[in-house]
C-alpha cells in the first residue's frame, strides 16, 4: 500500500514534472497568467495523462515495440481530442483562453515521457496513479506559477481583486518575459531546499542498497537531461 | 505582396514563436548552448515547418474540411509531423551524416516540438490561405533560428560567470531567456511602421 503512495506522490513533490523533471515547458509559461487557466490547463492535461497512462498499460504487451512511439501518440491525441470536445461543448470560456495551447497538450513532453518511462512497464493501477500523480503535480506547479503571475500581474487572485491600493500591477509579469522571470526563480528556490536530496540519494547507492536506487535511475537520467537543459 | 511581407515580418520579429508565444521552449532551451547544433536544430525546425504546413494545410482544406471531420485536426496533424520527421532523420542520416550525428537525439524530439504543430494548427485558425500559410511558417522557422541564435550567445557570455549556487543551470537560463524576450518587447509596432 505505502508503495502505491509513493508512486501516486513522486509526481507532485519529488519528481514534479515542471519543476524538477523540466518537462512541458510550453504550456506552463503560456496558461499561468491567471489561476483559472492554469487550473483548467492543468486539470485537462491530468484527464488525457490518466486516460493514456491507463489505456497505454493496457495494451503494453500488445503494441509492438518499433511503432510504440507512434500508437503512443495516436493514443494521446484521441484523448486530447475528447477534452477538446468537452471544454469546446461546456466550457467555452476556458477553450477559449487555451486556445492553441488544447491541442499542444499532444505534444506536452510530460504525457509521452509518462507514457514511456511508465505505463509501458508497468501494470494498471500503478500507471493510472502514477499519471494521476504527475497531473496533479503539473497542476500544482502551475498553480503556484499563476498564483504569482496574477497577483503580481493584475492584483487578483482567481479573479477577486486584492491589491487595489497597494500598487500598480506590474504588466509584463502577465506576458512571456514574466512568465520565464517567475519559472526560473521557481526553480532556483526548489534548488534551495533540495540541495542535500542528491546527496542522500549517493549515499544509498555507496552502501549497496541498491533496489531503492534503481527505481529513481530514469529519474535520476532525466534529471541530469533537465539540467544540461 | 505587402501583406506577405506584413506576415513574415510579424512571424519573426513582433509575433516571435519562441519569445513571445512560448512555443517551442524545450529545445529553445536544450540546444542553445553551442551555436552551431543551435543553428542545426533551427534550420531543421525550419524545415519541417514548412513541409508540415505544405501537408497539413491541403489535408485540412480539401480533406478534414470537405467531409466535416474538423474534430479529427489534432490526430491527423500530428501523424502526419510525426512521419515527415522521420523523413527527414532519414534522409539526413543519409545525405548529411555530421548533421545527422550532431543533432542526434534531438532530431525525434522534433515531432514533440510544440512550434511544428503549433504553426499548423495557427495557420488554420487564423484562417490563412496556402501562401500566406507557407510564409507564416517560413517566418515561424526563422524567428526559432533568430531566438536560438541570439540567445546561445548570451548563454556562451554566461558560462564564466560566477552565479549564486541556486540560479546554476536552468534558473539563470530561464531568466536570461526572460530578459531577451523582454528585449524583443521592443519590435512590437516595428512591422506596422516600417510599412506606413
Amino acid at each position: 500500500m505505502s508503495n502505491k503512495l509513493k508512486t501516486f506522490t513522486n509526481g507532485i513533490i519529488k519528481e514534479n514534472p515542471v519543476l524538477v523533471l523540466v518537462l512541458g515547458t510550453c504550456p506552463t509559461i503560456a496558461t499561468s497568467t491567471s489561476v483559472l487557466n492554469a487550473l483548467g490547463m492543468g486539470l485537462a492535461a491530468t484527464f488525457v495523462l490518466l486516460g493514456s497512462n491507463i489505456v497505454i498499460s493496457l495494451l503494453r504487451n500488445i503494441i509492438p515495440n518499433k511503432v510504440r512511439i507512434p500508437c503512443f501518440i495516436v493514443v494521446i491525441a484521441g484523448f486530447v481530442s475528447v477534452v477538446q470536445l468537452l471544454l469546446q461543448a461546456y466550457v467555452q470560456s476556458l477553450y477559449q483562453s487555451l486556445g492553441i495551447f488544447l491541442p499542444l497538450i499532444v505534444v506536452n513532453c510530460i504525457i509521452l515521457g509518462r507514457a514511456e518511462m511508465f505505463a509501458s512497464k508497468n501494470n494498471v493501477i500503478d500507471s493510472a496513479l502514477d499519471g494521476l500523480g504527475m497531473g496533479l503535480g503539473f497542476t500544482l506547479a502551475l498553480f503556484c506559477m499563476a498564483t504569482v503571475r496574477e497577483i503580481l500581474g493584475s492584483g487578483t487572485w482567481c479573479g477577486i481583486t486584492l491589491t487595489a491600493n497597494l500598487f500598480d500591477p506590474i504588466a509584463i509579469m502577465k506576458l512571456t518575459p514574466g512568465g520565464f522571470l517567475v519559472y526560473g526563480v521557481l526553480i532556483a528556490i526548489m534548488n534551495k531546499f533540495a540541495k542535500h536530496k542528491p546527496k542522500k540519494k549517493l549515499d544509498c547507492a555507496a552502501c549497496g542498497a541498491c533496489a531503492g536506487c534503481a527505481g529513481g535511475c530514469p529519474s535520476a537520467e532525466n534529471k541530469e537531461g533537465g539540467c544540461e537543459a | 505582396m505587402k501583406e506577405m511581407i506584413v506576415i513574415l515580418l510579424s512571424a519573426i520579429l513582433t509575433q516571435n514563436f519562441v519569445l513571445s508565444k512560448t512555443l517551442g521552449i524545450c529545445p529553445f532551451l536544450g540546444v542553445s548552448k553551442k551555436l552551431d547544433s543551435a543553428v542545426g536544430m533551427s534550420v531543421a525546425v525550419t524545415f519541417v515547418m514548412v513541409l508540415a504546413t505544405a501537408a497539413t494545410w491541403p489535408i485540412q482544406t480539401y480533406l478534414l474540411d470537405k467531409y466535416e471531420l474538423g474534430y479529427m485536426q489534432t490526430i491527423v496533424f500530428i501523424l502526419v509531423i510525426a512521419a515527415l520527421v522521420q523523413l527527414v532523420e532519414m534522409a539526413l542520416k543519409k545525405f548529411l551524416p555530421p548533421l545527422y550525428e550532431a543533432l542526434g537525439i534531438y532530431l525525434p524530439l522534433i515531432t514533440t516540438n510544440c512550434a511544428v504543430l503549433g504553426v499548423a494548427v495557427l495557420n488554420i485558425d487564423e484562417k490563412y490561405n496556402f501562401g500566406q500559410s507557407m510564409v507564416n511558417a517560413l517566418g515561424a522557422g526563422l524567428g526559432f533560428l533568430l531566438a536560438m541564435v541570439l540567445f546561445a550567445g548570451v548563454r556562451g557570455r554566461m558560462e564564466n560567470m560566477d552565479i549564486p549556487e541556486s540560479f546554476q543551470g536552468l534558473p539563470i537560463t530561464l531568466i536570461a531567456a526572460s530578459i531577451v524576450s523582454m528585449s524583443f518587447m521592443g519590435f512590437s509596432g516595428v512591422v506596422d511602421g516600417l510599412l506606413k
